[in-house]
């Protein structure tokens, strides 16, 4: 479904990522797992459109992305939920899900999606008068996630959505995706909770200095020493 | 959507007591007039003028969150598009608001374009607004043309002249000034409930979660600077024929700026009450000041109610950080503005 294939990405003259490939199957959860640094968050921001590869290509949907700004990719369907949550404080829950419906692809279901949204997560339609901001971690990632699904996306990039999460809140994230991907969404997870992210994935990519090292389905991964020392502790 | 369904939306979803607030308002200020001197009238003119500068400079920084220190240009422009061409040409103000409110959005559309294009933001951005403005009066100090730094002067016709080309007392100000405060509100009250509102709302609250969620930041913000200047330009024409003279030191002066954006920072940043709230509040109590300084000095000190205006805005900060309207809201009993 996305066909990322050698892209170069710069901070000004820093090189955030180095001939980086990766390939993610329809109805597939693909985790991307590396250290702090490692080019996770621009390799999801580039996909976004938010940064212009210097080379490469992305394909979404047998269509060239590469370069298109961030408006319209997610008006293809490629959503994100981004690391650190960023719901608008001020706004209600309801204002924050109704952004998540700006895009044109997501105008028409908006009333459809919004009952989806508040059956997956009842805490939402509890609170939807309630500023944003007052929500507690958990029901902020839940807020970023609905609001994420709001735009009808058929592939969502997740950034660290366990970060700075409770462990039992952790596990509700996770499940939530789970289940997302077997309600027929493409997924794509950066995780820090490396163990956790494989088990879940169907295919998995190590990132190390802004390259692609190591790929696998998730169970190689998990069994492969490198992984398991450098990221496991084993 | 037709005005009548849109009209009933408003309505519908305001807050009500905001609304009945509002009616009476609108009504007492009405009928107001009989009872008002000059002096008075020209009070309230400058209240409802400034609510509705207020108003427009608040789409830009209260909804959208981009801050301009500059929007004494918009007011500039409009003033001498319209006065040239009712001086030179013979163009009714009616239509030259047509060309004047042109002119400030390409102005205001520049300064966006150079400024969300290249990325440009916050305190620089503000920058970028009072270079123009200040540019601009530097340019208009040395055009002959328009009387350069002599000023240039709409001449006061004998009789009193006809309303629609603006020639008129306090009165006829007074209503003009009122109409564009009503439709101020309005404008922003609609704006606030689009498709757009709601975008310029994501861009102030986190720009880069806007743009994760696929909406365009750059158009979002354009869109901002342009309605803004364009608002403020309609006020700036009808500005300069109630004073019948412009002068480039203060049409684009930084002071007027400043002066400008207090009235929605005292009222209540983002909301729709607040930029009238605030001119209500604050042009009465400086106009009194001026006339009070003048009793006691002997003569007119100039500035002195911009002294006033720095106190206010230092005991606002410390009191109430988000506006008078959000706190009086409270005691009111006014639900939140849903949108």
């Amino acid at each position: 479904m996305l066909l990322v294939h050698d892209i170069d990405v710069f901070h000004g003259d820093a090189q955030a990522l180095d001939k980086v490939s990766l390939e993610v199957p329809e109805r597939c959860i693909v985790a991307i797992v590396g250290a702090n640094g490692a080019g996770k968050t621009s390799l999801i921001r580039t996909i976004a459109g938010m940064h212009r590869p210097a080379s490469g290509t992305i394909r979404f949907k047998d269509r060239d992305i590469t370069g298109l700004p961030s408006h319209e990719v997610c008006d293809l369907g490629i959503g994100q939920v981004a690391e650190g949550r960023q719901v608008f404080p001020t706004l209600t829950v309801a204002e924050n899900l109704a952004m998540g419906a700006m895009i044109q692809r997501a105008r028409g279901h908006r009333a459809r999606n919004l009952e989806r949204v508040y059956a997956m997560f009842p805490r939402l339609l509890e609170r939807a008068s309630q500023a944003a901001g007052t929500l507690s971690g958990g029901e902020q990632q839940m807020l970023a996630i609905g609001r994420c699904l709001m735009g009808e996306p058929e592939l969502v990039m997740f950034d660290e959505p366990s970060l700075g999460l409770a462990p039992a809140v952790v596990q509700d994230v996770l499940r939530t995706i789970r289940d997302l991907a077997e309600g027929g969404l493409t997924c794509v997870l950066v995780e820090q909770n490396v163990a956790v992210s494989l088990r879940l994935a169907s295919r998995g990519y190590v990132l190390e200095n802004g390259r692609m090292t190591l790929s696998g389905t998730g169970e190689e991964l998990l069994a492969d020493d490198r992984v398991r020392k450098a990221y496991l502790g084993m | 959507m037709n005005p009548f369904t849109l009209l009933a939306r408003l309505v519908d979803e305001a807050p009500r007591r905001a609304l009945v607030l509002l009616a009476v308002l609108v009504a007492v200020l009405l009928v107001a007039p009989v009872a008002l001197d000059r002096y008075l009238l020209s009070v309230f003119f400058l209240i409802f003028w400034f609510a509705t500068v207020g108003q427009a400079w608040n789409v830009m920084m209260g909804l959208c969150g981009q801050l301009s220190l500059g929007h004494a240009l918009y007011v500039g422009l409009g003033g001498y598009v319209g006065a040239v061409l009712w001086v030179k040409f013979g163009i009714s103000p009616a239509i030259a608001i047509v060309p004047a409110v042109l002119v400030a959005m390409a102005f205001g559309a520049a300064i966006g374009w150079l400024g969300f294009r290249f990325g440009i933001e916050g305190v620089y951005f503000a920058l970028l607004t009072i270079a123009f403005a200040e540019v601009t009066r530097i340019g208009f100090d040395n055009w002959s043309y328009v009387g350069g730094a002599a000023g240039f002067f709409i001449p006061v016709t004998a009789g009193g002249g006809s309303a629609i080309n603006l020639r008129g007392g306090p009165l006829l100000f007074y209503y003009v000034a009122l109409a564009l405060m009503v439709a101020a509100f309005v404008i922003c009250a609609a704006l606030r409930r689009s498709r757009l509102g709601h975008a310029w709302l994501a861009v102030r609250e986190d720009p880069e979660a806007a743009r994760a969620l696929g909406i365009n930041v750059f158009r979002a913000k354009m869109a901002a600077v342009i309605v803004s200047s364009a608002m403020t330009a309609v006020a700036g024409v009808v500005y300069a024929f109630y004073q019948s003279n412009l002068f480039p030191s203060q049409s684009f002066d930084i002071a007027r700026s400043i002066e400008m954006i207090l009235a929605p920072i005292i009222g209540g940043l983002g909301t729709l009450f607040g930029p009238i709230l605030g001119a209500f509040i604050l042009t009465p109590l400086g106009q009194t000041l001026i006339a009070l300084v003048e009793k006691i000095a002997g003569r007119a000190i100039p500035g002195v109610n911009l002294v006033f205006y720095g106190a206010a805005l230092m005991v606002m900060i410390w009191f109430a950080p988000n506006g008078i309207w959000p706190w009086l809201k409270k005691k009111l009993g006014i639900p939140e503005e849903r949108s």
